[in-house]
C-alpha cells in the first residue's frame, strides 16, 4: 500500500488501455509512452502492460505503508527515510522500507512509476487505466491510498533483485515523426499536405491526455470546410480543425470524430508522441504502410532487447539492507496492510 | 451485384487509419440505409485472424488488425466482399424501448432557443420528438453515448457556437440532424433539450456495458413535473 502524499501536477494510474470497447464508446486509454511503462515495469520484474503511475506534470510524493520495491523510468526522484536522504536516478529500481517517502521530480516529458507485482487499484472492463472523462477514475490527489498486488499474499516480491537500465540506453529517437497518410489526406490539397509534411509544428499548451493541438501554417481542405460525418479515430490520428491547425489524439481520445483526418502517426512512433510537451517542436514525414509495419517490428525487437540488457545492480550500492527488508516483510508483518 | 442490393449505394471506399485499422465508408451522406447497411456488413463479416475490435460508425466502419499477423490488403479484401455481398436489412421490427425525459425548464435549457430557431413552438418541438421512433445509429464520443435519429429536416441544426463546458449526465441534446444522450457528464456542444433518468453506461458490466447498441429503436417519453 503506497499513500499520496502530494500531486501537484497531472498523474494517474495506467497500464496498457482498455481494449475491445471502443464499439461502446470507450476509449483506449493507458500509459500515453507505453515504452517507459515496459521499461519500468522490466526493472520490477512485472509484465509489460502492468499497471503503474504516470507522472505528466509537476512530480509526486508518497509515502510507502509498507516495504516495497518499484521502478522509475523518465524522471529522477530522493528517497527520504530513517537513515537520510539517497537519490534515485531514472531508469533504476530500488526498495523502500514502510514510511519511507519518495519525492518524483516533475518529468521533462512523461515518468512512470512501477511496482513489484503491479498496483491493485480497481479495474474496470479489463483494465486498471484511469479514463476520468469517461468518469472510470480520476487522477491521483492527496490523500490516495493505492493498493499493491504484494499487500495481498505475495510479499516476496518486493526481495527481487534491482536492476537498471545500461547506461547510454535512450528512448529517445531523433528525426520526424513518421505518419501514414489518410484516413482523408485526399480531402486537402496537394499543397496543403505539402505544407502540412513541409512545417515544423509547435505543440502548444493546450495538450493533455486526449490530444496535443499544434500550431503552425494553415492547412485546409480543398473543399472548404473539414468537417466529416463521425468516423473511428484512434490515438496517432490528426486531425485538422476548422482552423486549419492540426489535433493529434493521443490515448484518452474519443472513439469518433467528426473532423478530417490528414495522417495517422505510424505505431512505432506512438510513444515518441506520448512525451511531448508544450513548446516542444516537430516535423512530419510520410512513409508507407510496408515500411509503417517493418518500423513497428524493429522497433519491438529493439525493446526486447533493450530489456535483456538490464543490468543488475548490486543491493548493498543502493543502501539497501536485505535482511532488514525480509524482516519488516516476513516477520513483521507489515505488507499486510490495515 | 448481389441479390437485394439497392443500385443507388454508395461505393464502398477503404481508407487506412495508420497501418492496425482500415476504415471502410459506405457513403458520405448520414441516413438511416447507409447506417443501416454498415451494422449488416459489421455483423456478416467473417474476420481473419490478426482482426481485432470493428467499430461501425455513422456511415463507416473500421476495423483494428494486428500488422504482424494480418496483412492489410488482406483484410481490404475480405472488407470489400463483405460489402458487395451484403443486403441492406429493412428497419428493425423489434421492441421500441420508452426513454422517459424531462424537457425544457432547468433540464433543456436550450429548448425555447431550438424551437425559436425552428420557428416553432416549445411544445411543437417536445411533441415532434416524442412522436418519432429513433434508431440508434452509433455509439461513440462517450461510454455509450447514442447517436439517434434521423430527425425530421427542420430540426437540423447546427452545433451551438459555444460549447457548454459542463453538461450533466443524462442530458438530452440534439445538433446535426441528430439526438444525443450523456451517459456521462461531459462538456458539449449539443443543444440541450431535456434530461432523461435511464442509465445508459455501466463500466462494471463487461459484456454490455452500453445499455443502448446501434440499431436499436427508442422513443422519448415526455415526463410529468
Amino acid at each position: 500500500m503506497i499513500e499520496v502524499l502530494a500531486c501537484p501536477g497531472l498523474a494517474s494510474v495506467q497500464d496498457g488501455g482498455r481494449s475491445g470497447y471502443r464499439r461502446f464508446g470507450v476509449s483506449v486509454a493507458g500509459a500515453l509512452d507505453h515504452e517507459s511503462l515496459m521499461l519500468a515495469n522490466a526493472l520490477v520484474g512485472n509484465p509489460p502492460a502492468t499497471a503503474a503511475i504516470e507522472v505528466c506534470s509537476g512530480g509526486l510524493r508518497l509515502r510507502a505503508l509498507t516495504a516495497l520495491r518499484l521502478a522509475l523510468v523518465g524522471a529522477t526522484a530522493v528517497i527520504v527515510g530513517r537513515s537520510g536522504h539517497r537519490p534515485l536516478v531514472a531508469g533504476c529500481s530500488t526498495s523502500l522500507l514502510a514510511d519511507d517517502e519518495l519525492a518524483v521530480d516533475a518529468p521533462q516529458a512523461v515518468a512512470c512509476l512501477a511496482f513489484a507485482g503491479g498496483l491493485a487499484t480497481p479495474s474496470w472492463l479489463g483494465s486498471r487505466s484511469i479514463d476520468a472523462r469517461a468518469g472510470l477514475g480520476r487522477p491521483l490527489c492527496a490523500g490516495d491510498r493505492l493498493p499493491l498486488a504484494a499487500d495481498e499474499g505475495d510479499g516476496g516480491v518486493v526481495i527481487g533483485p534491482h536492476r537498471a537500465v545500461p547506461a547510454g540506453l535512450t528512448l529517445h529517437v531523433d528525426g520526424p515523426l513518421r505518419v501514414l497518410a489518410g484516413p482523408q489526406q485526399r480531402r486537402f490539397h496537394p499543397h496543403g499536405w505539402q505544407a502540412f509534411l513541409d512545417a515544423t509544428w509547435r505543440v502548444t499548451p493546450a495538450a493533455d491526455r486526449m490530444g496535443l493541438r499544434l500550431s503552425g501554417p494553415v492547412v485546409k481542405p480543398a473543399c472548404g470546410n473539414s468537417d466529416i460525418v463521425s468516423q473511428a479515430v484512434t490515438p496517432g490520428a490528426i486531425q485538422i480543425a476548422g482552423d486549419g491547425q492540426p489535433i493529434v489524439l493521443l490515448a484518452d481520445a474519443q472513439t469518433t470524430g467528426g473532423y478530417a483526418l490528414i495522417a495517422t502517426v505510424i505505431g512505432a512512433d506512438l510513444p515518441r508522441l506520448g512525451r511531448l510537451r508544450p513548446g516542444d517542436t516537430l516535423r512530419f514525414a510520410a512513409v508507407d504502410a510496408d515500411v509503417a509495419r517493418a518500423l513497428w517490428c524493429a522497433r519491438r525487437s529493439w525493446l526486447a532487447h533493450a530489456v535483456k540488457e538490464l543490468r543488475p545492480l548490486p543491493a548493498e550500492g543502493e543502501g539497501i539492507d536485505i535482511a532488514a527488508l525480509y524482516r519488516h516483510n516476513l516477520i513483521d508483518g507489515v505488507t499486510r496492510a490495515e | 451485384m448481389a441479390r437485394g442490393q439497392r443500385a443507388d449505394l454508395a461505393l464502398p471506399r477503404l481508407r487506412p487509419l495508420g497501418e492496425a485499422a482500415l476504415t471502410l465508408e459506405l457513403g458520405e451522406r448520414l441516413d438511416a440505409v447507409t447506417s443501416r447497411r454498415v451494422r449488416a456488413v459489421a455483423q456478416a463479416m467473417r474476420l481473419p485472424a490478426g482482426a481485432g475490435e470493428v467499430v461501425p460508425a455513422l456511415t463507416s466502419l473500421s476495423v483494428f488488425f494486428d500488422p504482424e499477423r494480418l496483412s492489410g490488403s488482406e483484410l481490404a479484401d475480405r472488407l470489400l466482399l463483405a460489402a458487395a455481398r451484403t443486403v441492406v436489412p429493412d428497419p428493425g421490427r423489434g421492441d421500441v424501448l420508452d426513454l422517459p425525459v424531462f424537457f425544457g425548464g432547468e433540464e433543456g435549457p436550450d429548448l425555447a432557443a431550438v424551437a425559436s430557431a425552428c420557428g416553432r413552438s416549445s411544445s411543437e418541438v417536445v411533441a415532434a420528438l416524442c412522436d418519432l421512433e429513433l434508431e440508434v445509429m452509433m455509439i461513440g464520443f462517450l461510454p455509450g453515448f447514442p447517436y439517434l435519429g434521423p430527425l425530421p429536416d427542420w430540426l437540423n441544426l447546427p452545433r451551438r457556437a459555444e460549447p457548454r463546458l459542463r453538461l450533466p449526465a443524462g442530458s438530452v441534446a440534439l445538433a446535426g440532424g441528430l439526438a444525443g444522450i450523456y451517459p456521462v457528464a461531459s462538456p458539449g456542444g449539443w443543444h440541450l433539450v431535456g434530461r432523461c433518468a435511464v442509465p445508459l453506461f455501466d463500466a462494471n458490466d463487461p459484456v454490455r456495458p452500453a445499455r443502448l447498441q446501434a440499431g436499436d429503436r427508442v422513443r422519448f417519453v415526455a415526463g410529468d413535473r
